[in-house]
Order: C-alpha cells, then structure tokens, then sequence
C-alpha cells in the first residue's frame, strides 16, 4: 500500500496527469457554455474522446481503483454536457407548429371523437338529471350563481363585468389550462382521470343548461358560450383524449416495457399540449373581450366561434400550413429528362 | 429493487455509470427550492405593498393595479420557478446544486426543453394530495428512484460530478509526484474529508493506522485529544509527497 507496486500504472500516469488538467477544464467549461462555436465544439469532442481513452485504460490498468472512478465521473460529467438537444431555433418551432402538432393531434383523432361522444353524453346526462331532479342543482352550482339565476340574471355577465377584460383573459386561460393539462396528465391514471374530469364537465355543462333553460336564460348562456365554447371544449376533448392514449401506453406497453412505452407517448403528445395552451389563449381573449360584452349579436358570436374552431381544425389537420416539398419530390427527373 | 447507478453507453462506446439520487437528496434539493421560490413570492408582495404606501402612488388610481400586479408576479414565481429555473439552467436549481444533483435523461444527456417541462406538468399529479406524497412514494417504489414526471418525461436525478473534474486534477497531481498509490492517496482525502464527522476515538484510530502504513519510520506519535497533530502529519504527508 506504501507505494505504487506497478511500473506500468506508474508511467502511463506520468505520461498522461499533465493533460488531465486541461481535460478537466474543457469539462467544466463545456457544462457552463450555452452555445459553442465550430472550434469550442471540436475541442469539446477531442476533449471527450481523449477522457474516453483514458478512462478506458485506467480501468484496463488500475481496475476499481479512484483514479478510474474519478475519470468515469468527469466522463459522466462532459457525456452530459456534450449530449444536450439543439436550441429551439425558428426551423424547429417552424416544424412544431407545421408537423409535429398536426402529427401528434392524428394520433389521437379516433380517441377525440370518443371523448367528445362521451363529453356530450354526459351533458345530455346532466341536462336530465336536472330537468328531472331541478334540487341537485346545488350540486353543481354555488348558492350565489342559483340565487342570480331564479333572479333572472346570468352569472356569466353579473361576475365577470367585474373585472378589466385582460385580467379576465389572464384568469379564464389559467384557469382553462389548469383543467386541460389537469385532463391530460391524470390520463396517465389508466386513462380513467381524463374520463372523469371530462364527465364531471359534461355533467355540469349539461346541467348548467338544463337550469338557465328551466329559468328562461338558456339562450343567454348559449350566447355567452357561442364565441368561445367551440374551441375551449374542443381543446378539453383533445387534452382528455391525449391523456386517455396515456393512459393506454401504460395499459398496453408492447415491447418496450411501461415506463418507456409512457416516455415514448408523452413525447409524442407534449406538442399537442403546446398546441391546447396557443388554442386556450385565444380562447380566453376571445372569452374575456367578446363574451361577456352584451352589445354583441348572436351572428356574430356565432362566426367568431365558427372561425376559430376552422382555423384550428386546419391547422391540426396540418392544412393550415402545408409542409413544404423537398426539391425534386414533385419532379422525379430521368435519365432521358422527361418528367414523371 | 432499487438501483444505485445508471449505466450508459458513452459516445466513444467506453461505459459509463452515474449515481442515482435518492428520495432524500431530491426532498433536500426541493426543500431549499421552495424556501427560495416562496421567499421570491414574498418578495414581489412585500415590493408591490411598499409601493403601494409611497405617498405618491397611495393616492393615485393605480395603486389598486400595483398590488394586483404584485399578486400576479408572486404567483408566477412561485409556480414557473421549476420549469423556468430547470430550463434555464438545463437540468439544474440552486436547490439541486445545493443537494449535488441535477437531471439527465435515461441515456445520460442533458434532458431538452420538452422533456423538462413534461417533468413539471406532471407535479400536478405528484404533489398529490398534499407534501408530494404521491411523487413521493413513486420515488421509494420505483427502481431508479424516479417520480411520475420523471417516468413520463424519461429523465432521472443523478449526482452531478462536475466537481469531479477539479478531483481529477488534484489526484492527477499527486499521482504523478509522489510514492503513494490513489488508493493511499484516495483514504488519505476520505479521512480528511470526513474528519468533523467521524467520532473522536475513530478518527484517530483511522488516522493512526494510515500512518503507521504509509509512513512507518516516522510512527504514529502523538495524537492530542481531538487527534489534531494526526490531521496535520497526514496533510503534511500529501504536501511532502507532492513536493518530493
């Protein structure tokens, strides 16, 4: 233990100590850098493989020893600071928006006509149960909002005039993103919590209805609902539905095992939740600034709604933006020249 | 049963290990987070209420708007803290420098924007229903120790070894002068490292052997109560070799 016992493992780190110190510093500076130049990146890679070489030879000479220990965890170090995604440049948000949304929302197509079946089943549930039992409406509905009701006024106009039309924005968007990212990740629950928060809402929906009609103002929340509504319960259908295919990665994983199978979806998934929080911005503005004005007509609540609701089917449907054909896709050109 | 190490296949095809975090250096470095992240909030509230009391502006109509804008920035501190601070600094918070963690994805890499972020959205679930008992409890149940976001973004909390770099150097150094092997030179820095922890009797019988094994012509002397003059002979031991 006094002394080195091997010569070998004494003259490589005589030959190679002095470039640790280097190595070390290019380590640390690669893990502090946010962007690198051609050159910095070079250096880095050199850097690595370097490191790479000697923690291979440390274990070949001194197996299990600190030294080879303390080479693997500054290799740990630079293999985390050399492997790291591109900065989101313009081409990347470009191909968000254009092709992996649209992308992600096929993917979950089938599932949101579904859950938009399932949202209306429950609003036609509630809309009975209601009509039906008119005393459950507690339920659903605080003292306030029933007491203004059977008063013939609106919640929707009497609360939310209260309040500047931005700050009401601000609120009903957190508010809504709350409820859909809340659909999507509690899908992961074998997908029975986007099927309950999507029941819960249609219920309510539904029921919330049932009771304006039985007080003559079933038209009124028609009307504050028209210009919003499409797009905000289309969103909560979507959210629900990627949280519902969440929940069926962890059902059924296939081969991969679950923990990657559910990795592999919520990759896939997260841009359509970038898409839902774009779609409930607008809807909140929308919600905050036309809704709840009352010299607003019906047609025109009607075709802001209808608008937006086609501007976002195209856009999920990626026709809004086309993706662009790579040169010569169009024209498959032969050896004689003629075009295919 | 849970795993100590990630292993993961360098760039260069040589294996690499890094150690997996456990639940209680992931409570320790959201412990710190959250003092920070409420402290901000606080902050922002406590400058929109001084602000509030300055004469020119109690009186003025805005002074309601400054208090609601002081609410709103106390909000936004207190919930973006951990997706924006972890993106920031790419895998990082103060709380998990502080603990000697940081994330990385399964293959080891520095996790992306969209991975880190999918770790947070699930904090809605891992919170649940109160003091993160679901994250949790998924942590102490999984094998690699990971919560429900960290399951779902495919990332994991290991113990950051950039600090291994300046270890490196300084074994590198001591290697290269001096008689002693890295393990000797390795129990020598362990000793010392943990010398305030280890008990008094211990350490000095730790200390004691140590030397009577690299240095036996000089024996192991006199060690004082708190085993102070060991100490200084086994850092003076480091110097020497290193100077010799």
């Amino acid at each position: 233990m006094s002394a080195n016992t091997d010569p070998d493992a004494a003259i490589w780190i005589r030959r190679h100590a002095p470039q640790w110190r280097t190595l070390a510093a290019e380590s640390a500076a690669a893990s502090r850098r946010s962007r690198a130049t051609v050159d910095e990146a070079l250096h880095t890679l050199s850097a690595y493989r370097a490191l790479s070489r000697h923690l291979a030879s440390a274990r070949e000479i001194l197996p299990g020893s600190v030294l080879a220990t303390t080479l693997a965890q500054t290799s740990a170090a630079l293999h985390a600071a050399v492997n790291r995604s591109p900065r989101l440049t313009r081409a990347r948000w470009i191909g968000l928006v254009r092709d992996d949304i649209p992308a992600a929302a096929a993917s979950v197509r089938a599932l949101a006509l579904w859950i938009a079946v399932l949202l209306v089943a429950s609003a036609c549930a509630g809309w009975w149960l209601i009509n039906t039992y008119p005393e459950l409406v507690s339920l659903i509905a605080s003292p306030a909002m029933i007491d203004g009701v059977e008063h013939g006024h609106l919640w929707t106009y009497q609360v939310l005039n209260l309040a500047p039309p931005a700050l009401l924005s601000a609120r009903i968007f957190s508010n809504n993103v709350v409820v859909t990212l809340g659909a999507f990740c509690f899908g992961i629950l074998f997908g029975l919590g986007a099927f309950y928060m999507i029941a819960i809402n249609g219920l309510m929906l539904g029921g919330l209805l049932a009771f304006t009609h039985q007080h003559g103002l079933g038209l009124g929340l028609l009307k504050f609902t028209l210009a919003h509504g499409p797009v905000e319960l289309s969103v909560m259908c979507l959210a629900a539905a990627a949280g519902t295919a969440l929940g069926d990665a962890v059902i059924r994983p296939g081969e991969g095992g679950r923990a990657e199978s559910l990795r592999r979806r919520a990759a896939e998934l997260g841009p359509l939740l970038v898409a839902c929080a774009l779609l409930l911005l607008g809807s909140g503005l929308i919600e905050g600034f036309i809704s709840p004005h009352p010299g607003i007509s019906i047609p025109v609540r009607l075709a802001v709604g209808l608008s937006y609701w086609t501007l976002m089917m195209l856009w999920l449907s990626g026709r809004l933006i086309p993706r662009a054909r790579p040169r010569g896709e169009s024209q498959c050109a032969d050896p004689s020249g003629a075009t295919l | 049963m849970a795993e100590e190490e990630l292993n993961v296949r360098g760039l260069t095809g040589v294996d690499l290990t890094l150690r997996i975090a456990g639940p209680g250096t992931r409570s320790y470095a959201f412990l710190i987070d959250w003092q920070i992240r409420l402290l901000g909030a606080l902050a922002w509230l406590l400058v929109a209420l001084l602000l509030r009391r300055l004469p020119p502006l109690s009186r003025a109509p805005i002074a309601h708007d400054v208090m609601l804008a002081g609410w709103i920035l106390a909000l936004l501190t207190y919930f973006l803290y951990h997706p924006v601070i972890e993106v920031a600094m790419r895998g990082r918070t103060p709380g998990k420098i502080k603990a000697g963690a940081r994330i990385v994805t399964l293959e080891g890499a520095t996790p992306g924007v969209g991975a880190l972020l999918m770790r947070n959205l699930f904090r809605l679930i891992d919170c649940l229903p109160l003091l993160y008992l679901v994250g949790l409890a998924s942590c102490m149940v999984t094998a690699r120790r990971v919560r429900l976001g960290d399951l779902a973004a495919g990332t994991l909390l290991v113990i950051d070894e950039s600090a291994a770099g300046e270890s490196l150097v300084r074994l590198g150094e001591q290697m290269q002068h001096t008689g002693l092997s890295a393990e000797a030179l390795q129990l020598i820095h362990d000793l010392l490292d943990r010398w305030e922890l280890l008990a008094g009797a211990q350490r000095i019988r730790l200390a004691r052997e140590l030397l009577a094994k690299l240095d036996p012509q000089a024996g192991a002397g006199r060690a004082g109560p708190d085993g102070t003059a060991l100490r200084e002979r086994l850092e003076a031991l480091l110097v020497r070799q290193h100077r010799s």
